[in-house]
């Protein structure tokens, strides 16, 4: 028997009993849907992370203050031994490193007029914002003459600009900072969220040696944010700055680092396994749909299968043979699971652009994710149609004929 | 029965008369149920010619199902040989017999056995489908095959839209639709009121006289049975009786002598007054 006529006489069984064969489906239609929902949701997310983290600068590799590896007694920025001077001995020592910028941050309260807000407060140099590829959409940015002469200017972030000045134009205006004032020199484009959620237009960023000294008080910086000559050379640099520092530090073996290098790549690295494993947690939630779904078509195939015994024996006396048995049943089995399949690819889509929409997430649909989810509905019908149709075949002829 | 016998090429072929269709030699079969053994047939032996009419008659229980799945090939003999136009069919696969079913037999049953919500015409496509047919060639065939029963005008109904007799009958053209060797009948009117019964006995006689058609036909009915050329009688898994019939009776001849249903319905109304003579006797008429 040709397969078109095996194709025709499933899609009439199923369509003999539409509101069972629906039902059925459902099964599919919300594992596959929820399956290609959460994918795309995962994938969008997965952009957004590496979106954030290419923010972060071409190239990136950051020294920070301190250490998180294990046995590490001191944390994040729980140091004082990161310096401008290790900076510049990077820069000199090592040629892997194309630029550099120090940062400084802390919190503090900022004024205008009757407008106040308290902003993440960073101290840098001009280089930042071009590791950062970080440009102004008003005004421009400070000097090295500034950094030098610890000048009372900042830029701001889109965040902390409509916070203080609402629709007034912040270039030029003063600002407190505790007792401080500074001139608005820029206010940066707006950046969104980061991968971690945090809102990166909320800061004010300002020379580090101004922050160090008149905000914040100290004499170290927190970290650097260098950039390589290339990807590669990122990797190649960390063990370079590591050996470089240990030894400015004067630490010895097996003492801890008081820093921590990692490149951007490293960060994407986490990030991304982070993300991974969330998105393997929802896909394995949305398999057990899937499975769930199977069952549905497994029983409802059994129950066919009991329902048309006669007609199986019908077939047999008229010529089918198991094998022709066989392949009806499973190609049903296959036929709803497909259906389902399609449907479930469609209402997931629908799904992703409507959460897309209503709360703003973003959403990546994968060419892969929907072939993948066509391939998964066709193996569960395969898999879970065989037994029923293993069973329609296996009937006697002269019993199935008999059947009441 | 002038119809030429065809020549079957097979894998064990005897030579013999080429006007033999079945010859069973022996045949026994055993049923186990559970601890229980069940003697259905209990060596039977036994021809048949082509462009016979044979009734099979016999109580329940008698072996007359039995034989009828053996002579179907639904089933196998336990012991015995069984030579379907030469060829012993009793050690062929599943798959060998299938074809055999498909080709060589045509079954009718008596709960008709139609395929529901499927119109005429695709219930009796249904063996054209095994047999690998082109579309066009099934459904040339079909149309035919419903011609040869009257209902070409049915095509397209479905079996509940179709009387009883009707949807007899398009199981009468399924099982016409591939040509087969034999007509196997298994009490083909016991779900039928008499006249209809007789109609489809005229169906099954025009067959057997106009076209050659062999026929066997299981009954429990000796007024159906009366149709047939050729009586075998079944009891305890043997043949107890094998006669030719000497006064048989010819459906053509006997439904005008029955009421239609239209009749029937008007004497159960009492509009018209049959009940003075009383339902017509077929054997009346002779």
């Amino acid at each position: 028997m040709d397969f078109s006529n095996t194709l025709r006489i499933a899609f009439r069984a199923l369509a003999r009993n539409k509101l069972r064969s629906a039902l059925t489906m459902l099964g599919i239609i919300i594992g596959i849907g929820a399956v290609i929902a959460t994918v795309s949701i995962g994938q969008g997310a997965e952009y957004l992370i590496q979106q954030g983290i290419e923010s972060l600068g071409t190239n990136a590799v950051f020294i920070a203050a301190g250490s998180n590896r294990a046995g590490a007694r001191t944390g994040f920025w729980g140091v004082r031994t990161l310096t401008v001077d290790d900076m510049e001995a990077i820069l000199r020592e090592v040629p892997l490193i194309r630029s550099a910028a120090p940062v400084v941050f802390t919190r503090a309260q900022v004024v205008y007029q009757n407008q106040n807000w308290r902003p993440r407060i960073e101290g840098t140099t001009p280089e930042y914002f071009q590791i950062r590829r970080w440009g102004v959409q008003a005004g421009g940015i400070f000097s090295e003459d500034e950094v030098r002469s610890a000048a009372n200017v900042c830029v701001l972030g889109v965040t902390v600009a409509r916070l203080l000045f609402g629709n007034q134009d912040p270039i030029g205006q003063t600002i407190r900072i505790g007792e401080i004032p500074f001139r608005v020199v820029g206010v940066l484009e707006a950046k969104g969220q980061s991968a971690m959620g945090e809102d990166q237009d909320d800061r004010l960023i300002a020379p580090y040696t101004t922050v160090q000294r008149k905000i914040a008080g100290i004499t170290w910086i927190h970290y650097i944010n260098a950039s390589a000559i290339s990807k590669e050379a990122a990797q190649a640099a960390v063990p370079q700055i590591e050996a470089l520092l240990r030894e400015r530090h004067r630490i010895r073996s097996p003492e801890d680092d008081d820093f921590f290098v990692s490149t951007q790549s490293d960060v994407a690295e986490m990030a991304t396994q982070t993300e991974r494993v969330m998105n393997l947690l929802l896909g394995s939630i949305a398999s057990v749909s899937l499975i769930v779904g199977g069952i549905g078509i497994m029983n409802i195939m059994l129950v066919s299968v009991t329902e048309r015994t006669r007609e199986i024996g019908v077939r047999m006396a008229v010529g089918a043979t198991e094998a022709d048995v066989r392949r009806q049943f499973l190609v049903e089995a296959v036929t709803m699971s497909m259906a389902g399949g399609i449907i479930g690819i469609g209402s997931g889509l629908v799904g992703s652009w409507a959460i897309a929409k209503l709360l703003g997430w973003p959403t990546l649909i994968s060419a892969t994710a929907i072939l993948i989810a066509t391939v998964v509905a066709a193996s569960i019908g395969i898999l879970f149609g065989l037994y029923p149709a293993w069973k329609a075949a296996q009937l006697d002829p002269i019993e199935a004929l008999r059947y009441e | 029965m002038s119809r030429e016998a065809k020549s079957e090429p097979g894998a064990r072929t005897e030579p013999n008369d080429r006007s033999e269709l079945i010859r069973l030699e022996n045949v026994h079969k055993v049923y186990h149920l559970g601890e229980v053994q069940v003697h259905a047939l209990r060596g039977v032996s036994l021809r048949i010619a082509r462009g016979e009419f044979v009734a099979v008659m016999g109580a329940s229980g008698s072996g007359k199902s039995t034989l009828m799945n053996i002579l179907g090939c639904l089933d196998r003999p336990t012991r015995g040989a069984y030579f379907l136009e030469g060829t012993d069919v009793s050690q062929l696969s599943k798959v060998e017999l299938a074809r055999i079913r498909n080709q060589k037999i045509g079954f009718v049953f008596q709960q008709f056995n139609l395929l529901p919500r499927t119109s005429a015409l695709e219930n009796v496509e249904l063996p054209t489908i095994y047999a690998g047919l082109s579309p066009a060639e099934r459904h040339s065939r079909a149309l035919a095959a419903l011609e040869r029963v009257g209902l070409a005008d049915r095509a397209h109904h479905f079996p509940s839209q179709l009387s009883g007799g009707q949807q007899q009958r398009v199981a009468i053209a399924r099982a016409l639709v591939n040509s087969p060797s034999i007509l196997l009948a298994d009490e083909p009117t016991g779900n039928l009121d008499s006249r209809t019964s007789v109609e489809i006995m005229d169906i099954l006689q025009f067959l057997n006289e106009e076209e050659g058609l062999t026929v066997v036909l299981v009954t429990h009915e000796h007024d159906i049975a009366q149709y047939a050329k050729r009586v075998l009688e079944f009891r305890d898994g043997r043949i107890r009786k094998d006669y030719q019939v000497s006064d048989r009776w010819v459906a053509r001849e006997v439904l005008p002598t029955l009421p239609t249903l239209d009749e029937l319905d008007a004497v159960e109304l009492g509009t018209q007054d049959l009940h003075a003579e009383g339902p017509v006797n077929p054997s009346e008429v002779w």
